[in-house]
């Protein structure tokens, strides 16, 4: 938010680039990509002598490569991809390769400004992370999810530190071979599986969901387990805007789901299912997905339920910046749909990304797509039809959306006004 | 072609670790604590309605492949119900580690939870259902073959069943893509394309052992004009061996990544490749276990995916295969989804000469590989071999040298009795079928 306030909220339209005539270019040209402020679209394209580059708004990167995937724009607008020379592995940034290579290099992070860019690295079968550039200092035998926060200074990653033979399996299960790294130092304490984790917004405590043996699944923050001993948990997250180290997990006990924070139950209710935790940004409000019953899915409010359900599927809970309201996509019967507040909109569509509140929490657009053709669609009524097109963003002042579209092949950053919707 | 071996003499002690040290930690006081927690929390109600309908009238005898192979009471299904479960729940759960250990050999390497008995049993009771709940009593008292532990080991470190690290699965992709490139310089295996129609699918022995298959694929794909997408995260592997471990909690969490990572591509829809297990967990046990009664993402087993593709002339076939052909049922895309009929159509659509099996479709004997019981590794293949002679008798009355079966576990165990059995036949998956006989259009030839 803080960004786009910096950003052009004036120029109605602006023709930015002609992707489709990319092809006579080059020998072959992959998807487009989008700048957070829209003003640059690029896509990998392989020249004629199969070097790969990036082609952005309509001029290719100095640099070539032997290979590159995984295209990305930082928050910031720096665009990333990963490339291989001479068969090593690295990140490069607005066309520039870091000094550093790896073996292999994968799963490009941003920390919330995008300053601080994070890749998975393995470097003589040893695994961590590259941060700007620098290696973990310590590798491991193998890594797992990571997590950094929102200031970028820390990062946390479920790794395995004990390495282990063919078929041990007393040793995995009795000894454990997983561990946390923050930064690159392993924690002390060794468990048998871990895999979901979060910092706190301050990076002084972690959390993780970790198995001990086969049966017992709980929290582990900062290396110290929970007492309380569970039949499974899901990835933890912390309650943000609090001195407090408060880490809240779903839980199952004696068959059913709920939620708990640092092991201890905070809502009454239980469910056959409970995930996707998710605080408002003030911390106030905690929601989650569940099913409260087999096949039926809806969302939680602090243990209270959305009247309607839906039989399909739930994800993407978002609230509003002022915590106030709650989004979803829900899919019921096939279709796909966006709910606020519990209330579907009434269009259904083939496919939908996550809805995208106003400021002042007013209003929520989505990205949908219906028989092949995608709009943007604000407090459910539809924009026109586009051959491709991103996520909306709201202006600042909430009066505008940004739209980054694709029209008969050529690729617009446009603004348009919420009453033309 | 050979007369398959008939009748083993006597059953040959297996020392496998995972069972022999299993059982030796175990107590009186634990074994009886877990079974009745089971028995209390966790058996549905169909576990006393099926012990109590059962008649011991025996008709489930013939319809099992250890059964028809061995020819003595203790492999029919209810012999097997009767050595587990009833005694489990006749001693309310006062049974020694010994029995334990022998409950999950039974379980384990004596039953492929193939789901054929059931059609036999004029009350329809499913000893699949019976035999995966001692697994899962097993599975709580640490009493489970080695082998497969440490595949659902893997599946809980790697969420892929072959330990297969992250870095080498998306190599293993880009290679493919390397390699498939020289022949339709177009094609690309794209990773992580949100908003691709399709998000196909594998099983960790496809980076593992069988990069063709992601080859071929990739082919199929291109040919297709699929607007289709490979995951480079934790979640492309469909297969489950937890699921057959009794591990549920670790069979719901891989299945929550799978179907999660679909979701956040944004598909509409999963194609996995020719696993038949793989479907079972995806379609009918992993899903239900976390609360979704249907997949929340469409998936289509490969088979069908085929069908469809030709059906609506998205491929076509240039040329027939002129070699005769049989099919294997898998059991979990026949019995499990009715595929049949699809495959029949493919069959006749690549193939000039098919040969049917007897029995087929739903009917079909099980390949004793499925269910687990390959993945219980080297110690127990000669048994599994040996338990299937009936699969050999069936195979070799066909008189033809190639076998499509469309199911990894599947291939593994018959391949495994060609072998044994001196068959000279070799297995093919649709996709090599496909491959041979498909037309690629001009304007993709490298």
């Amino acid at each position: 938010m803080s960004e786009s306030k910096k950003w052009d909220w004036d120029t109605s339209e602006e023709l930015i680039a002609t992707p489709s005539e990319w092809k006579t270019k080059f020998a072959r040209v992959q998807e487009p990509y989008v700048s957070p402020d829209g003003k640059k679209v690029a896509a990998i394209a392989r020249n004629e002598d199969g070097t790969y580059t990036a082609c952005v708004n309509g001029e290719a990167w100095e640099n070539t490569y032997e290979n590159m995937w995984n295209l990305r724009f930082g928050p910031d607008g720096r665009l990333t991809a990963i490339v291989s020379e001479a068969g090593e592995w690295t990140l490069a940034v607005d066309g520039v390769p870091w000094e550093n290579k790896f073996a292999y290099v994968w799963d490009t992070k941003f920390n919330e400004d995008g300053q601080t860019i994070a890749v998975k690295i393995q470097q003589d079968t040893r695994y961590g992370l590259a941060v700007n550039d620098q290696p973990w200092e310590n590798l491991f035998e193998h890594i797992g999810k990571y997590v950094m926060t929102p200031d970028g200074q820390y990062m946390a990653a479920a790794v395995q530190a004990v390495p282990l033979g063919q078929a041990e399996v007393f040793k995995f299960k009795d000894e454990g071979t997983w561990t946390v790294a923050v930064n690159g130092n392993a924690w002390e304490k060794i468990f048998t599986n871990v895999w979901g984790l979060d910092c706190s917004p301050d990076g002084k405590h972690v959390a993780a969901e970790v198995r001990m043996g086969l049966y017992d699944y709980t929290i582990a923050m900062d290396g110290e387990m929970w007492p309380e001993k569970f039949n499974c948990v899901w990835e933890p997250v912390f309650r943000p805007k609090t001195s407090e180290a408060l880490a809240t997990a779903p839980v199952r006990a004696a068959g059913k789901w709920t939620l708990a924070v640092n092991g201890k139950p905070v809502w009454d209710s239980k469910f056959v299912q409970c995930w996707h935790q998710t605080y408002s940004p003030d911390g106030r409000k905690l929601a989650a997905i569940v099913a409260p019953s087999f096949g039926q899915w809806t969302v939680a409010i602090d243990g209270k339920l959305w009247a309607t359900t839906f039989n399909e599927l739930v994800t993407d809970l978002t609230f509003s910046p002022d915590g106030n309201r709650l989004a979803a996509i829900a899919k019921d019967d096939g279709h796909w749909k966006i709910v606020v507040d519990g209330t579907p909109w009434p269009a259904m569509y083939d496919m939908v990304w996550p809805p995208v509140f106003s400021p002042d929490g007013s209003k929520v657009a989505s990205k949908v797509e219906k028989g092949g053709k995608y709009t943007i669609a604000l407090n459910g009524k539809p924009w026109r039809e586009c051959e491709a097109l991103w996520n909306p963003v709201f202006s600042p002042d909430g009066k505008k959306v940004l739209v980054r579209c694709i029209e008969d092949g050529k690729y617009y950053r446009r603004i348009v006004p919420i009453s033309e919707f | 072609m050979a007369v398959p071996a008939t009748k083993l003499k006597e059953k040959k002690e297996i020392i496998d670790v995972g069972l022999e040290e299993g059982a030796a930690r175990l107590t009186y006081e634990r074994i009886e604590q877990v079974i009745n927690r089971v028995i209390t929390a966790e058996m549905a109600a169909r576990m006393k309605v099926y012990v109590d309908t059962c008649i011991h009238c025996g008709l489930c005898s013939t319809a099992c492949h250890y059964y028809l192979s061995h020819g003595t009471p203790e492999w029919a299904p209810v012999g097997k119900v009767k050595q587990t479960m009833w005694e489990i729940l006749e001693k309310k759960g006062k049974v020694s580690p010994e029995f334990i250990k022998r409950a999950s050999i039974i379980a384990s390497t004596e039953c492929n939870v193939c789901r054929r008995c059931s059609m036999y049993c004029p009350y329809g009771i499913d000893v699949a259902y019976i035999m995966a709940t001692v697994r899962r009593i097993c599975h709580l008292l640490g009493v489970t073959p080695q082998y497969i532990q440490d595949t659902a080991h893997s599946h809980s470190a790697t969420m892929n069943q072959m330990w297969v690290k992250e870095d080498e699965w998306i190599d293993t992709l880009q290679w493919q893509e390397g390699e498939a490139q020289a022949e339709m310089p177009s094609l690309r295996i794209a990773l992580d394309k949100e908003g691709a129609d399709i998000m196909y699918s594998v099983i960790g022995p496809e980076p593992k052992f069988r990069a063709q298959l992601i080859y071929q694929a990739a082919i199929l794909m291109t040919a297709a004009g699929v607007d289709w997408t490979m995951p480079a995260s934790p979640g492309w592997d469909n297969s489950d061996m937890a699921m057959f471990t009794g591990d549920f909690e670790m069979m719901g969490r891989i299945k929550r990544t799978h179907f999660e990572t679909a979701a956040k591509l944004r598909v509409k829809k999963i194609v996995m490749g020719e696993c038949g297990h793989a479907f079972r967990s995806v379609y009918d046990v992993g899903n239900r276990w976390l609360g979704w009664k249907m997949p929340p993402i469409p998936v289509i087993h490969a088979t069908q995916f085929y069908y469809e593709l030709l059906k609506e002339g998205k491929i076509k076939i240039a040329r027939k295969l002129k070699e005769p052909v049989t099919l294997h049922d898998p059991c979990n895309i026949v019995r499990g989804r009715g595929l049949h009929e699809m495959m029949r159509y493919l069959v006749n659509a690549t193939c000039e000469n098919f040969v049917e099996m007897y029995p087929n479709r739903e009917q079909n004997h099980c390949c004793c590989a499925g269910g687990g019981v390959i993945n219980c590794g080297p110690p127990w293949k000669t048994k599994r071999v040996e338990s299937n002679s009936i699969k050999a008798e069936q195979l070799a009355a066909t008189g033809v040298h190639i076998c499509i079966a469309p199911c990894h576990n599947c291939h593994g165990g018959l391949e495994d009795i060609i072998n044994t059995y001196k068959l000279n036949m070799h297995t093919m998956f649709f996709i090599d079928v496909l491959m041979k006989t498909m037309e690629i259009p001009d304007a993709l030839k490298a």
